[in-house]
Formats: structure tokens, C-alpha cells, sequence
């Protein structure tokens, strides 16, 4: 097996895919000759030629909406939006015409569609290149929203989300192609070589969409997370000795409830981590099912550690991402209430 | 420093008189002052002193200084997020940009902000935007604005040729041609839509005729001459203050420098690149025509001098200006008590 980072492991998903199906097409803006602003598609279009692999105005409206109506013709389109935060002009579409396409037409059409964004931050890209938009598809009843955080997953979960019957958004954690980064950002980058998940199998495997991982086993504390904060929470938990049990959720939906129910009936305490804002973000939820579904066996309140109610800052970057001291922190407090 | 708008009103020059000696040095000015300080900038970039991205404005220099010399203080200037040549031409402190480069205190955006995102009111620059296309709305705004105002003003918008394909750019140039609202749109052709080029993308082989459904006059120049973008320039505007509503001009330029800092520009040729360099490009085109009126050398020596001056204290400014206040990342996300 080789270890692969994450953008290789998603353009390997695609190859697959693309290899194994003639209705699989790959597009969006700089994805066919350049091969990806983030280098996702390089090489495809060489393999399986201008009709499969193409470079599409920047318009990210017609992508999604074009796409849709591909995808209610029986193809699969798998499409990249350059930026998770380029994405709003196309919520309409993904909207009102994917996300419920199934519904209205009674099963009569259906929208096997993957939307691909790179998403949050980490690499000073300010408010329009740093957004982790995740709840605003969680919201959106019709969709299945995935966030994975190693290049294994990756692949697993994209090749889950193109074999889909339904619009799949699949969110990638920007900051994690090249590493597992861990919140640190003024130590040099681990690479995915470095790290067991960076093990990638060669072809065709799925991890299915709605099931959980558990990164690190314990007794003390539930720790929910996806995407980068998974890495922050390892960081965190090893740094203060939290006997933390971290769950990567890795679909947020469909959620993988009984893995959190399980661990948080177990350990009485849960902490919950993403890098979007934390007003109606998705911890809000996350909180919501845990007091719903363990109230009787916690024993500390559910505490959410996200990114600040701000648009993310340019300078500021780092006091606004939750990272291992901020994390660590809220584990601490968790543990003494 | 006068720009070359101020020196027109204070020379009194018509706006169909064609450039004169004064005018034209002035012109120089504006576009070395652009130059040099895009240098720094990259230089900055390349120590590490500014951090994300950063899209350099240089071969570009003629379109927003031509386009600068035709326009009257109070006229609205709104770009996308190659925007520093745009915020230097219109006579904002080369410090106060720069200082927003490396993220400090003195930046024009307190460094919330970046290098893609910031404004003067000052000036009547509306910003700076990072999402693609999404200035060209807001450019159209301004222009009812000055409808809904009675006031002589003229909103230009700026906007890439990548851009000129978002549904919004449309939409406004109906809005714009019904309402007949003084809006001059100025699609700056580079060719290159980050790593597409323009033929991979419009199916429009003429973008200045991309208003004609709307019956949007308009003008095609080359873009790398600074007195042929001010002669459109002058027409456009007279065109819009004369109440007969929008103008397109595109012009035709060309970026030497990769779409953003991480550009591997493996999409064209260096020998297309040292063409344009060599045979087009803005500065050396206006020396020539100085040279020809029989500009002393020493008059150019000077020039450059003051500019490099300029260009080292904006730098000097931006590495001593402090780091923005840990407070600062909570202001201005709405209105404070």
C-alpha cells in the first residue's frame, strides 16, 4: 500500500471511479488543463480526455445547476467548487433543485451528485478563503454532508459519495492535503507519510457514508470532531492527559449516532470541536442529540469549542481557529465540573 | 502624491483634450509607483512577511491609470481582489496598503482583511472583493446610487474576463442598461482566468461585445497603452454623465506574474510572457512617448527615485506597523453598543 496525501488519495477516487463508469465526468473552474487550483484533477483529463474532465467557466451557479440536470438524466457528475466560500451563488441549486429533486418528482428523478470544496482555514486565506460552510448543508434536508480528515477516508468516503443515488457534499478540510495538521501552525508540517492513514489501498474500496471512526479510545471524555479538528483533538487530548475518546464522525450526515451515544454513555462527558462559528453550527446539533439521547448519563454540561462568532480574520487567523490550547482547555474544564 | 486625476483638474485640462507632457509624466508616476510597490510586495511575500494570498497587479498598470485619469474625484472605483494598483491609483497611502498586506495595525483594514479585501471612503473605493464576480453587483448599486442621488458621479467597475462569465456580471448589465444607470464596466482581459486561458472558458470571442443584448456600448482597446485606456476612459465616462447609461470597455492586458503567489504557470509559454514583457509592456511604452516629447533622462531618474522612496517607506510602514490588538478580531462584526 502507498501512502499518499490527501489530495492524491481524492484525485485516486476519481481515477477509480472514473476508470469504472463512463457516466462518472469530472468539472469545474482550472479542473481539466490545469488540473485543480489544489492539483485534485491533475493528470485526469490527459487519461480520459476533454469530455470527462473539463474546465468550466467561473460560474458556479451554472456548474452546480448544469450538473444537476445531468444527474437527473442518470450520469454522475462529480464537481469542484475552488472554494467552499464560492460556493453561495450555487446554494440555490443545491437547494432547491438537488436537494429535493428526489422529493417532488416522488423518486421519478434523483440527483447522484458530488459537489467537492475544499473548506476552512488555516492557510491565511482571510473570509473568502477560509469559510467551514458545513451546517448550511446540514440544514438542508435532501443532502448527506461529508468531512473526512485523512487521505484513507478520503478516498473511501468519495468513492462512497460518487456511488451515492444522492447529492453528496463533500467538504475537504483545505488545511490536511499535504498533513495531518495538528493546530500547531508555528511547527514545521508533518507529512502524510509520516502518519498510518496516509496508508491508502490501491483501487476500488468504499467507506460508507454515516459511519464513525473512533481515533483514540478512552474512558474520561467524548470528543466529537471532523475534518482538521480531528488532528487538534488527538493534539489536545495527548497534551493534557485527557483521557479523551475521540470520534471522527467523518459523514455528518448521515450521523453515525449510536458510535456517539455509545462513547458519551460510556465516558458521561462531551466535548465538541469544529472550526466553523459557533452559532448554529453544526456542535449545536451535535449538542442537542447528546443531551436528547444521554441526558442521564452525563455528568458535566455538553461544551462546544469552535471558531468565534466573527467572519474568519486575515491577521488574525490564529486567534480565531480553535486550536490544541483552546481545545485543551475546554477538556480540562469538562473534567473539574 | 497627485494623482494623475488630481493633476487633470488641477491643470484643467478637458476631458477630450489627449494627454499632455504633464499629464503623461504624472501617468508614469502612477503606473511606476504601482509597479515597484507590486515588487516589494512580492519581495515581502517571499520573506515571509506577508502571509495567503496576494495577486499582483504588474503588466496591468495602464488600465486602472488610464482608466484613473478620466475619472473626476467623488467617481465610485470597486474591483475585484487584484485590487492594489486600483487602491494606489485612486490615491490611497501606499503604507496604509501595504501595512494590510503583512496583516498590521496601520493596514487599511486594521488586517481583518488582507490583501483582497480593503477599502477607502475616503476615496470612494468600494474594495476589494475575493469572490469572483461579485463586485460587478455591487459596482451597479453604486451606479443607481448616483442615478437615485441626481449627482454627476460614475461608478467604475472593474472586473477579470474569468469574471465576466458569472451570472451576476448579466444580470447587472440588464439592471444597468434598463434603469440606464452611469456605470462603466471595465472587464481587464488577461487572458487568464487563474490557469485557463479566456478561449477555454467564453465561448464570446469579443467580451466588449458582451453587453449587446442589452444594447451596452462599448470599446476594445489595448490595455497595455495607458493614453488609448484613457481616451475609452474619457468616452465612457462622458457617455454615463451625459445619462445615457452604461459603458463596457474591455481592455485588453496581460499579468506577468502567476494568477496569486502559488501559481506554478505551467499554462503558457515564458517566450509569451517575455513578448508582452518586452514589446507591450505599459511603463516602457510611456517612457517611449516621453522620450519622443523630449523628456530629459533626469526627469525619469527622479521619478524613480521618489517612487523607490515611496514604495521603501510603505514597506518600512508595514514591517514596523504593530500587530493588530487581540480585540481587534471582535470589532466591526456589527455595530457595538
Amino acid at each position: 500500500m502507498a501512502r499518499k496525501t490527501m489530495i492524491e488519495a481524492i484525485r485516486d477516487a476519481m481515477d477509480v471511479m472514473m476508470g469504472r463508469d463512463d457516466d462518472v465526468v469530472v468539472f469545474g473552474e482550472d479542473v481539466g488543463f490545469f488540473g485543480g487550483v489544489f492539483r485534485a484533477t491533475q493528470g485526469l483529463q490527459a487519461k480520459y480526455g476533454t469530455r470527462r474532465c473539463f474546465d468550466t467557466p467561473i460560474s458556479e451557479l451554472g456548474i452546480v445547476g448544469v450538473a444537476v440536470g445531468m444527474a437527473a438524466y442518470g450520469l454522475r457528475p462529480c464537481v469542484e467548487i475552488q472554494f467552499a466560500d464560492y460556493m453561495y451563488p450555487a446554494y440555490d441549486q443545491i437547494v432547491s433543485e438537488a436537494a429535493r429533486l428526489r422529493y417532488r418528482s416522488n423518486g421519478q428523478f434523483t440527483c447522484p451528485l458530488v459537489v467537492r470544496m475544499p473548506t476552512g482555514g488555516g492557510i491565511f486565506g482571510g473570509q473568502t478563503h477560509s469559510q467551514s460552510p458545513e451546517a448550511l448543508f446540514t440544514h438542508v434536508c435532501g443532502l448527506k454532508t461529508v468531512v473526512p480528515s485523512n487521505p484513507a477516508d478520503a478516498k473511501g468516503l468519495l468513492i462512497a459519495a460518487i456511488e451515492d443515488p444522492d447529492p453528496v457534499i463533500f467538504l475537504e478540510p483545505k488545511r490536511l492535503y499535504n498533513g495531518p495538521f495538528d493546530g500547531h501552525h508555528d511547527r514545521p508540517v508533518t507529512p502524510w507519510s509520516n502518519h498510518e492513514l496516509g496508508e491508502v489501498p490501491e483501487g476500488h474500496y468504499v467507506v460508507p457514508l454515516g459511519t464513525s471512526a473512533i481515533r483514540r479510545e478512552g474512558s474520561a471524555l467524548t470528543i466529537l470532531a471532523y475534518g482538521s479538528m480531528v488532528h487538534v483533538a488527538m493534539t489536545a487530548a495527548a497534551e493534557t492527559g485527557v483521557d479523551a475518546e475521540i470520534i471522527d464522525l467523518r459523514t455528518l450526515l448521515p450521523l453515525d449516532l449510536h458510535a456517539i451515544q455509545a462513547s458519551v454513555r460510556k465516558t458521561g462527558r462531551c466535548v465538541i470541536v469544529h472550526e466553523a462559528t459557533l452559532t448554529s453550527g453544526f456542535g449545536a446539533e451535535l449538542s442537542a442529540l447528546v443531551q436528547e439521547t444521554c441526558f442521564y448519563h452525563l455528568e458535566a454540561p455538553v461544551v462546544r469549542v469552535a471558531g468565534w462568532d466573527t467572519p474568519y480574520p486575515h491577521a488574525q487567523e490564529w486567534d480565531y481557529f480553535p486550536g490544541p490550547g483552546r481545545v485543551g482547555r475546554a477538556l480540562l474544564e469538562t473534567m473539574a465540573a | 502624491m497627485a494623482t494623475a486625476a488630481e493633476t487633470r483638474k488641477r491643470t484643467g485640462k478637458s476631458r477630450d483634450t489627449s494627454v499632455d507632457q504633464e499629464l503623461l509624466l504624472q501617468a508614469y508616476r502612477d503606473m511606476l509607483l504601482i509597479r515597484r510597490f507590486e515588487e516589494k510586495a512580492g519581495q515581502l511575500y517571499g520573506m515571509g512577511l506577508i502571509g495567503g494570498f496576494c495577486h499582483l497587479y504588474i503588466g496591468q498598470e495602464a488600465v486602472v491609470v488610464g482608466m484613473q485619469m478620466a475619472l473626476t474625484p467623488g467617481d465610485e472605483v470597486i474591483t475585484s481582489y487584484r485590487d492594489h494598483g486600483h487602491m494606489l491609483a485612486t490615491g490611497m497611502d501606499p503604507r496604509g496598503v501595504m501595512a494590510e498586506l503583512t496583516g498590521r495595525s496601520g493596514g487599511y483594514s486594521h488586517g481583518k482583511g488582507g490583501s483582497m479585501h480593503m477599502f477607502s471612503k475616503e476615496k470612494n473605493f468600494f474594495g476589494g472583493h475575493g469572490i469572483v464576480g461579485a463586485q460587478v453587483s455591487l459596482g451597479t448599486g453604486l451606479a443607481f446610487s448616483n442615478w437615485y442621488r441626481s449627482n454627476d458621479r460614475v461608478a467604475v467597475t472593474y472586473f477579470g474576463e474569468g469574471a465576466s462569465n458569472q451570472g451576476q456580471v448579466f444580470e447587472s448589465f440588464n439592471l444597468a442598461a434598463l434603469m440606464k444607470l452611469p456605470v462603466v464596466y471595465v472587464i481587464e482581459n488577461n487572458k487568464y482566468g487563474m490557469g485557463t486561458h479566456v478561449e477555454r472558458a467564453s465561448a464570446s470571442r469579443d467580451l466588449s461585445k458582451n453587453g449587446a443584448p442589452w444594447s451596452i456600448p462599448s470599446i476594445q482597446v489595448d490595455g497595455m497603452d495607458v493614453v488609448a485606456v484613457k481616451e475609452a476612459g474619457d468616452q465612457a465616462v462622458a457617455h454615463c454623465r451625459a445619462g445615457k447609461g452604461p459603458f463596457l470597455i474591455e481592455a485588453k492586458t496581460y499579468r506577468y506574474r502567476g494568477h496569486s503567489m502559488s501559481d506554478p504557470a505551467r499554462y503558457r509559454t515564458r517566450e509569451e510572457i517575455q513578448t508582452m514583457r518586452t514589446q507591450h509592456d505599459p511603463i516602457d511604452g510611456a517612457r517611449h512617448r516621453l522620450e519622443a516629447l523630449g523628456v530629459d533622462e533626469s526627469v525619469f531618474k527622479q521619478i524613480d527615485d521618489e517612487v523607490k522612496a515611496q514604495v521603501q517607506e510603505a514597506a518600512d510602514f508595514a514591517q514596523s506597523s504593530p500587530e493588530p490588538d487581540e480585540r481587534e478580531l471582535w470589532t466591526d462584526v456589527l455595530l457595538e453598543d
